[in-house]
Formats: C-alpha cells, sequence, structure tokens
C-alpha cells in the first residue's frame, strides 16, 4: 500500500451512530472498480465513538480507512468535514471519489468538488470504465442513458443513492489499515448545526420493502391520492410516488422513486397513474412483478411491466380496495371466493 | 444605497414539463431532435423568490434576480419583477452555452460579484431539468461563502446571525449561519404567490439588464462548455420491454385477476 495516489474513495458516514447501508454498496462498487484499475480503496469516515464497526468496511472491500473520531466530528459541519477531506484529498490525489446521495452527500459533494475544481455526477445509476480507464458515469435522460465522463480534472466523483448497487459479498478475512485523521485547529466555522431532530419514519421502508405501491401524476387529486394510499396501507406496501405528486404536494419527497429519489427491488411493484419515464423507472431494480394501472391504453408504462390494467384509477382502485377489505375481514380468500 | 439589506434569488428558466417529456431520442435515428421548447420559471425557484418578498415584508430589503441562460429566459426574469423583486439580471451569452453545475455556478458567481456586495443567496433545492442539487453549494464555494441546502423554515433571520431548519434523513438539523450566505430552499418552506395571466403579460414589459461573457470578466476557458469538467461522452438508446400482458375483462374480472396474482405472492392468504 505504499503508493497512494490514483486510489479509488468512498466518503462513508455516521447516521444516529450507525454506518449506512449505502456506505457498504459503494464500497463494493469501488472495490470493483479499483481491482480494474489495480489501486485502493480507501475509505474516508468522520464520527464519534466509530471504530467498533470498521471491520465492515475492510470486509466489503476497503484497504484503508482515514478515520476522524473527535467530538469535532460527531455531527456533519459543512465546513469542517469539507476542508478536512479537500485538504486530504490535495494530500493523497485520488482518481475517483463515490459518495451516498445521502442529505449529508448531496450537500458535501459539490462541495467537496468545487473546492478541488473538479467535476461531479448527481444520482448515477451505474458506473463503468471505458477503454482509457476514464470512469463512465452514467444517468438516465431523454428515454435513454448518458454516459458522462470528467475527462481531465481530479478526483472524479459521483453520487450513487441507496440500492444502486448490491450489497457486496462480506470477506471476514480481509483487513486494512486505519490511518487517523486530526481535527483542524482553529477553523473558523461559519455555518454550524446546532441540533439535529429525528422523527420517526412514516409507513414502510421502500428500500427493503417486498411490495411497493407507487403513485403518479395519474392520481390527479389528493382524493385520487388517498385511494392510492389506501391500496398501499391494506397490502402493507411501502408507498412510492414519482416527482408529480411531489410537486403537487401529495406526498413527501423521501417516497420519490428514481434517479433523483430512492431506489426499490420489491417482489411485487405497482405502479398507478404513472407514465413509466425513465428517470422514475430506473428507480425499480429487479422487480419480480411489476403491474401497472393507467388509463391510457397507449401509455408507454405497459411495455415496461408484466400485467397492465387500463382502468382509470379513480374508479379502479375504490373497487380493489373494497375487495382486499373483504378478504381480509373474512380471513383469507378461501374462505371469500366460492 | 450601502447600508440596505441585499438579496439575490437565482431562477433557472427550465422546459415546460410537458414539454420536456417530448424531447426523447429518437429510436431509428438515435438522435435528438431540436425543439423550440417553452420556458417556465424553475417550480423550486419561486419558493427561493417567495422567501425573499417575505423577507422584505418584514425588513427593508433590495431583491435581485439573477438568472443564466438562453434569450428568452428574460421572460421568466421579467416575471420575477411582476411578482416583486426589484432587479433583474439574465446572464446570457453564446459562450456559456453547455455548461454543467460547475461552470454555471462559476459564472452565476462571476454576475453575483459584479452586483456588489450582498447579504443572502437563495437558490432552489433542484432545478426540474439538471435536478443536480449542484448549483447553490458551488456557488457558496466560488462566493467564499457558507451554505445550507434544503432549508425549509427560516426561524431566526434578525441580525447577522441566521437559524434555519434544513432537511435530513427523517427529520432536520437546526443551523446557524453567519451572512452572508447561500440557501437552497425545498417546497415546504412557502406557498409561492403566483400571476395572473394577465400579469405575465404586463410582466414582457418590464426592463432586465442583460450581462455577456465581456461584462463578467471572465475567460472564455472558465464559460459554458469549456468551463465545464464533465461532458457527455454519449448517449445510449435503452430498450426496457418485458413481455407484457393487458388483462381484458370487467372491471371486476381485472379485480380478480390481481388479487389471483397477490395470492400467488403470498401478499395476501
Ligand atoms: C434530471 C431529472 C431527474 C428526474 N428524477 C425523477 C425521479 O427520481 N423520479 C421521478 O418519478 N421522476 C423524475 N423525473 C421526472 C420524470 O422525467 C417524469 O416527469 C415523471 O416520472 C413523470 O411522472 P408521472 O408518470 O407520475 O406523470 P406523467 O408522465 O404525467 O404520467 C401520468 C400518467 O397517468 C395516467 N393517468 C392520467 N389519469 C389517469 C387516471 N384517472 N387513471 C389512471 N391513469 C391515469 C396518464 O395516462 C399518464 O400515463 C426527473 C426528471 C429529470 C429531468
Ligand atoms: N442557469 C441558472 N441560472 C440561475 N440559477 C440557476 C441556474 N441553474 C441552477 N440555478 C439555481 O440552482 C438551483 C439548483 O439547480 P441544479 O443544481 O441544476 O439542481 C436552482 O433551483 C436555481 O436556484
Amino acid at each position: 500500500m505504499s503508493d497512494q495516489k490514483d486510489s479509488v474513495w468512498v466518503i462513508a458516514e455516521q447516521i444516529r451512530g450507525e454506518i449506512p447501508v449505502i456506505c457498504i454498496e459503494i464500497i463494493g462498487q469501488a472495490r470493483k472498480l479499483a481491482d480494474e484499475l489495480e489501486v485502493p480503496v480507501e475509505v474516508i469516515l468522520l464520527g464519534k465513538d466509530i471504530s467498533d464497526q470498521l471491520n465492515l468496511f475492510f470486509f466489503a472491500g476497503a484497504d484503508v480507512v482515514h478515520l476522524g473520531n473527535a467530538a469535532d466530528f460527531e455531527i456533519y459541519q459543512a465546513d469542517i468535514f469539507t476542508e478536512t477531506i479537500v485538504s486530504l484529498a490535495k494530500e493523497r490525489h485520488p482518481q475517483i471519489m463515490l459518495i451516498g446521495s445521502t442529505f449529508m452527500g448531496r450537500e458535501l459533494a459539490p462541495l467537496i468538488a468545487a473546492n478541488l475544481g473538479t467535476g461531479l455526477t448527481a444520482h448515477c445509476i451505474d458506473l463503468v470504465l471505458d477503454d482509457n480507464g476514464i470512469l463512465e458515469q452514467q444517468v438516465p435522460a431523454y428515454g435513454g442513458i448518458l454516459s458522462i465522463i470528467c475527462p481531465e480534472k481530479r478526483p472524479q466523483i459521483a453520487t450513487v443513492a441507496r440500492g444502486v448497487f448490491p450489497m457486496p459479498a462480506l470477506d471476514e478475512n480481509r483487513s486494512g489499515i486505519i490511518l487517523p485523521i486530526e481535527p483542524l485547529e482553529g477553523k473558523d466555522i461559519r455555518v454550524k448545526t446546532l441540533e439535529i431532530l429525528h422523527e420517526e419514519p412514516k409507513g414502510v421502508p421502500l428500500e427493503t420493502a417486498p411490495i411497493v405501491v407507487a403513485g403518479g401524476a395519474g392520481a390527479g387529486s389528493i382524493e385520487g391520492w388517498l385511494e392510492i394510499q389506501a391500496l398501499a396501507e391494506i397490502l402493507n406496501a411501502a408507498l412510492g410516488s414519482t416527482r408529480p405528486a411531489v410537486d403537487e404536494g401529495w406526498t413527501e419527497l423521501e417516497t420519490m422513486i428514481g434517479q433523483s429519489g430512492r431506489m426499490v427491488s420489491p417482489e411485487i411493484y405497482i405502479g398507478v397513474g404513472i407514465s413509466g419515464e425513465l428517470q422514475h423507472m430506473v428507480g425499480i431494480v429487479g422487480a419480480k412483478v411489476m403491474i401497472a394501472i393507467n388509463n391510457d391504453p397507449k401509455s408507454p408504462v405497459f411495455e415496461q411491466v408484466d400485467y397492465g390494467i387500463v382502468e382509470d384509477c379513480r374508479v379502479f382502485l375504490p373497487a380493489l380496495v373494497d375487495k382486499l377489505k373483504n378478504i381480509k375481514e373474512f380471513g383469507g380468500r378461501a374462505a371469500h371466493v366460492v | 444605497m450601502d447600508s440596505i439589506f441585499r438579496i439575490v434569488v437565482c431562477v433557472k428558466a427550465v422546459p415546460e414539463p410537458k414539454a420536456a417529456e417530448s424531447i426523447k431520442i429518437d429510436p431509428v435515428t438515435r438522435a435528438l431532435p431540436r425543439l423550440d421548447i417553452p420556458l417556465e420559471i424553475n417550480p423550486l425557484d419561486k419558493n427561493a423568490l417567495e422567501v425573499a418578498l417575505q423577507l422584505k415584508e418584514t425588513f427593508p430589503a433590495h431583491i435581485t434576480v439573477i438568472s443564466m441562460g438562453p434569450p428568452p429566459a428574460g421572460d421568466v426574469v421579467k416575471e420575477c419583477l411582476a411578482l416583486g423583486a426589484d432587479e433583474g439580471i439574465l446572464l446570457s451569452d453564446p459562450a456559456f452555452a453547455g455548461a454543467d453545475a460547475y461552470a454555471t455556478a462559476y459564472t452565476l458567481a462571476r454576475g453575483i460579484n459584479k452586483i456588489g456586495p450582498i447579504e443572502v443567496v437563495l437558490c432552489g433545492r433542484a432545478s426540474s431539468d439538471g435536478a443536480t442539487e449542484w448549483v447553490g453549494p458551488e456557488l457558496a464555494v466560488f462566493l467564499d461563502m457558507p451554505v445550507v441546502t434544503m432549508a425549509r423554515e427560516f426561524v431566526e433571520t434578525k441580525g447577522k446571525s441566521w437559524q434555519v431548519k434544513a432537511d435530513i434523513e427523517h427529520g432536520y438539523r437546526l443551523v446557524q449561519v453567519e451572512l452572508p450566505a447561500v440557501f437552497t430552499v425545498t417546497q415546504d418552506v412557502n406557498t409561492p404567490r403566483t400571476l395572473s395571466f394577465s400579469g405575465i403579460i404586463k410582466a414582457r414589459k418590464r426592463e432586465i439588464t442583460t450581462w455577456g461573457i465581456d461584462d463578467l470578466d471572465l475567460p472564455a476557458e472558465s464559460a459554458g462548455l469549456k468551463g465545464s469538467p464533465t461532458i457527455v461522452s454519449k448517449l445510449t438508446y435503452i430498450e426496457s420491454k418485458r413481455e407484457y400482458q393487458i388483462i381484458e375483462g370487467t372491471l371486476d374480472e381485472k379485480v380478480e385477476f390481481l388479487i389471483d396474482k397477490f395470492a400467488e405472492a403470498g401478499v395476501i392468504t
């Protein structure tokens, strides 16, 4: 591990004392890229009281962990985190830097990139190397896939949402080096997080849900949206959405599935009033069964799913929900269908 | 003039959503069609402007709207004036074309520096067409200001040290920030006022300032495509077709069909 130049970096983080899954997923992808490039994977983690969780990084593929373990790093502080990571990057010259699309990552990535005078690509759905070893950062656009590259400036920085890359196989025999990061001295802090308030997450979490019911602009109104929500509830499904549904204020941004939202991989995906735009569809990774309910028989959504129902959702959903309620009440379907 | 509190709102002219969807790769030619797409104000930038307008209702302030874009983006800037902004600036030059988030932020920063000393810069969380969320924070770096992204509530706006609530995973953080500072705002921050149709028509008559590359003391290699660290290397057409089946029959039959599928998957018993 003598030559650390050109390594692949992952900026990890700690949320409520835990390492989020996204960090491990992107270490897995960093490992693949680093193997092709024949360079080490280095993980940067700033936090407090975290040493006991570091093995996971090594098991997932890290060679080096730069660990800032100090009171100053307890919660994300933009100025401190940016300057700490930027100065380390200037010293060690990574060629690639991967950052999770968490709230911290989405603020920190552009701060790091602008300070290093390099480019970055948001919400990538795949990362591969081209023939010259340059990182192709793929994002959906115009009904196709754009490959974005940062040909000259380094590092090449990309953000990735949870679920884009699979959880890597953990190799418990792997280990690595931990290098301490010292907190900066006398840094003036212009912006300071005073406190963090966690609200209890609502509903079923999207990423791990076996069933996802997603609603789109076709809901037509908040009343129409509530029908979609009712279907999700009775199926004990996670509720997802498209961007127009969020723009309308029917649901929160946290429910948005797709390129700039969340990635899901359920057993069953049911899309209601959704047209099948690629930016949404890329968020449904490897769903087993896909169903679309749309009143337009020509909707492009149909050819991207397994089963299409051509109906007005405002009429169809109440009927479906009623039936499901009946089944629930009468203790299962067998008793009901005769 | 000097003592007045100066706010800059960054506003992007984006394709109207319906029109935006028509920009698709042609499956046969595999090329992008050239279309004249009607532009509108990026939805979240209306929230950013509304923050400025509401601040101005509580203390004396001067609001400048700035946008980088092609000449038709000027109409969007004019609409912001009709909504209550005091001054509108369009950064427009063929040399700015093809800018990625980095070059966009860099050019906007030059424009904002030319305005003079300012206290607050407001951006939307994301633009509807780019949706990187980068421009606000990168702008902050180029202006050497702190940034708070995803602000959902301006809690304390007296003096030079403000407090805002900003979104995080399942909750929010309370952030204290020293002005001058950049904020990006979410949809939850307020309900923006709108213009009537006649208001939009009247807005077209408002005067705005246009600055090109020479006005900004910006070297050509720092603007537009040339100033962009990232480029598009290729555009691939993808077909994600499944062997799909449209379920025929009456509404009840379709309901039954889905119930069967749910039962098969063990979702219901
Ligand atoms: C950079 C970028 C990033 C983006 N990221 C995302 C993202 O992460 N997630 C996302 O979702 N979008 C994203 N988008 C937006 C995306 O391109 C589409 O605009 C969006 O997914 C469309 O949502 P929709 O299908 O709900 O709406 P529409 O496209 O308007 O479709 C509505 C559908 O509902 C049907 N319908 C209407 N009435 C009824 C009815 N009564 N019953 C049944 N069906 C009905 C219509 O036939 C239509 O097919 C992004 C866009 C850009 C440019
Ligand atoms: N060309 C532009 N002109 C003015 N403001 C912009 C421009 N592009 C982006 N912005 C601002 O940056 C925010 C985030 O945009 P984006 O980084 O593209 O998601 C927008 O909501 C605007 O406030």
